[in-house]
C-alpha cells in the first residue's frame, strides 16, 4: 500500500508529465485559454490514462515482452515481441478511446457534451502513449502499481494544465510586450512553474 | 546539362514547390507559429547529439509517411484515416527505432521512449491530415521533409544553447577554454534542467515575433 501511495505522489509531482518531461504539450498549450475547458480536458486525460496504462501493462507482461508468452507452452518462452511494443500501444489508445467515448455519450450525455470534443483529440495526446512508454521502462511490478502511476500521471497533468490555463486568464491583463503574448508567454510561465516543481525533487515517502 | 534535364528539373522544383520547402523554415515553422510537436523538442535538447538524432529521425518518418499516405489517399475511407495514419507512422517509427539500436545504441538509451513518443508528435500527423490526403505525393513529400526541417533547426538552435551554456561544450566536444574556468567561470547547470528548454524556446519565440511583426499574437 505504502508502496502505491508513493508511486502516485511521485508521479503526481516529482515526475509530472508536463514538468519534468514536456509530454501532451501540443494540447497543453492550445486548449488552456480559459479555465473550464482546461478542467474539461485534464479529466479526460486522467480518465484515459487511469484506462490504457493498467491495459498496456497487461499487454505488455503477458503478450509484448520478453519470455512473456511462456503461458502459452515451453516452446513460446523465447519469444520477444517487443518490437510490436509501438504500434500495439497506439492501436490500445486509439481503440480506447473510440471505446470510452461510446460508452460515455451511452451513459452520460451530459458528461459527453463537456468531455466530448476532446477525447478524439486524446488519442494522439504524447501524454497517454508516454504514459504507457514510460510504465514498460520502469517496469512496475504488478497492476496495482502501474495503475497508481497511470492515474498519478493524469492527476498531475491536471494540475498543470489547470495552473496555467489560471494564469494565462489573469495574465490577458498585464502589459506584457507584444512579440511574447500569447506563446512566448506562455512558454516561459511554463518553465517557472516546472522551476517551482522541481522543489519537489527528492521527496520520498 | 542537357536541356531536358534541366526542364525536369524546374518541374520538380517549381516556385510553388520551393514554397513547400522553405516556408515551414519561417514563417510557417511548426514548432514557433502553428505550435505543433512541441512534446519531444525540449526533453531531448540537453545535448546537441540526441538533438540531431532526433531531427534526422523525424525528417525520415515524416518524408515517407506523408509520400505514403499521400499515394494511399484515393483508398483510405475518411472514417477510419485516424487509425491507417497512426498505423502507417508507426510502422516508420518502428523501422527508426530499431536502426537507432543497432547503429547509435547510446543516444538510443537516452532518447529512451521519445522515439516511441515520435508517433504522437502533433506535426506529423497535423501534415498527413492536412496536406498528404488532398495532394500529390511529391509535393507531399516537399512538405514533410520541409515541416521537419523546420522543427529540427528549432531543436538544433535549443540543443545548441542549452549544451554551449550547461556545459561548456558542442557535440561532446569542450568549447569553453580553460582559461576561462580558471578565471571563475562556471558552467550554468540551470541549463541542463527542463524548465531551462520552456525558458529557451519561449526567448526563440520572442525574437522571431520581434523581427516579424505580422505573427504577433493580437488576442
Amino acid at each position: 500500500m505504502e508502496e502505491l501511495v508513493n508511486i502516485f505522489v511521485r508521479s503526481i509531482f516529482i515526475d509530472n508529465m508536463v514538468f519534468a518531461y514536456f509530454l501532451g504539450m501540443c494540447s497543453y498549450l492550445a486548449v488552456s485559454r480559459t479555465v473550464d475547458t482546461s478542467v474539461g480536458l485534464g479529466f479526460a486525460v486522467i480518465f484515459v490514462l487511469g484506462i490504457t496504462v493498467p491495459i498496456n501493462y497487461l499487454l505488455e507482461s503477458y503478450i509484448l515482452g520478453r519470455g512473456a508468452l511462456a503461458w502459452l507452452g515451453p516452446e513460446f518462452a523465447t519469444v520477444d515481441l517487443s518490437f510490436l511494443t509501438f504500434i500495439m500501444f497506439i492501436a490500445i489508445i486509439a481503440a480506447m478511446v473510440q471505446l470510452v467515448e461510446m460508452i460515455i455519450e451511452k451513459i452520460s450525455p451530459t458528461l459527453y457534451n463537456s468531455l466530448g470534443i476532446f477525447l478524439p483529440l486524446i488519442a494522439v495526446n504524447c501524454a497517454i502513449l508516454g504514459g504507457s512508454l514510460f510504465m514498460q521502462e520502469r517496469n512496475y511490478a504488478n497492476l496495482a502499481e502501474a495503475t497508481a502511476f497511470g492515474l498519478g500521471s493524469g492527476v498531475g497533468w491536471f494540475l498543470a494544465i489547470v495552473g496555467i490555463a489560471a494564469i494565462r486568464e489573469k495574465i490577458r491583463y498585464s502589459a506584457v510586450p507584444a512579440p511574447l503574448r500569447g506563446l512566448g508567454i506562455t512558454f516561459i510561465i511554463t518553465g517557472l512553474m516546472g522551476i517551482a516543481f522541481m522543489s519537489f525533487m527528492g521527496i520520498e515517502l | 546539362m542537357s536541356k531536358d534535364n534541366n526542364k525536369q528539373r524546374e518541374a520538380l522544383f517549381s516556385p510553388k514547390n520551393k514554397k513547400l520547402l522553405t516556408n515551414p523554415l519561417g514563417r510557417d515553422n511548426p514548432i514557433n507559429v502553428q505550435v505543433l510537436g512541441i512534446c519531444s523538442v525540449l526533453a531531448i535538447t540537453v545535448q546537441l547529439r540526441t538533438s540531431l538524432v532526433m531531427a534526422i529521425s523525424v525528417v525520415a518518418v515524416m518524408g515517407f509517411a506523408n509520400v505514403i499516405i499521400s499515394l494511399l489517399r484515393k483508398t483510405i475511407p475518411p472514417r477510419i484515416r485516424i487509425i491507417v495514419q497512426l498505423t502507417v507512422i508507426a510502422s516508420l517509427v518502428i523501422l527508426v527505432d530499431q536502426v537507432l539500436k543497432a547503429y547509435v545504441y547510446d543516444v538510443s538509451r537516452q532518447l529512451s521512449v521519445f522515439v516511441g513518443l515520435i508517433i504522437t508528435n502533433c506535426i506529423i500527423m497535423g501534415r498527413l491530415e492536412g496536406f498528404a490526403l488532398n495532394n500529390k505525393p511529391w509535393p507531399s513529400f516537399l512538405d514533410g521533409i520541409g515541416n521537419a526541417a523546420g522543427y529540427g533547426w528549432v531543436l538544433l538552435a535549443v540543443g545548441f544553447f542549452r549544451e554551449l551554456f550547461g556545459s561548456g561544450t558542442l557535440f561532446g566536444y569542450q568549447v569553453v577554454p580553460d582559461a576561462f574556468y580558471r578565471f571563475g567561470y562556471e558552467n550554468n547547470g540551470f541549463m541542463i534542467l527542463p524548465p531551462m528548454a520552456l525558458i529557451t524556446v519561449g526567448i526563440i519565440i520572442w525574437v522571431q515575433r520581434h523581427r516579424d511583426r505580422s505573427l504577433v499574437d493580437i488576442s
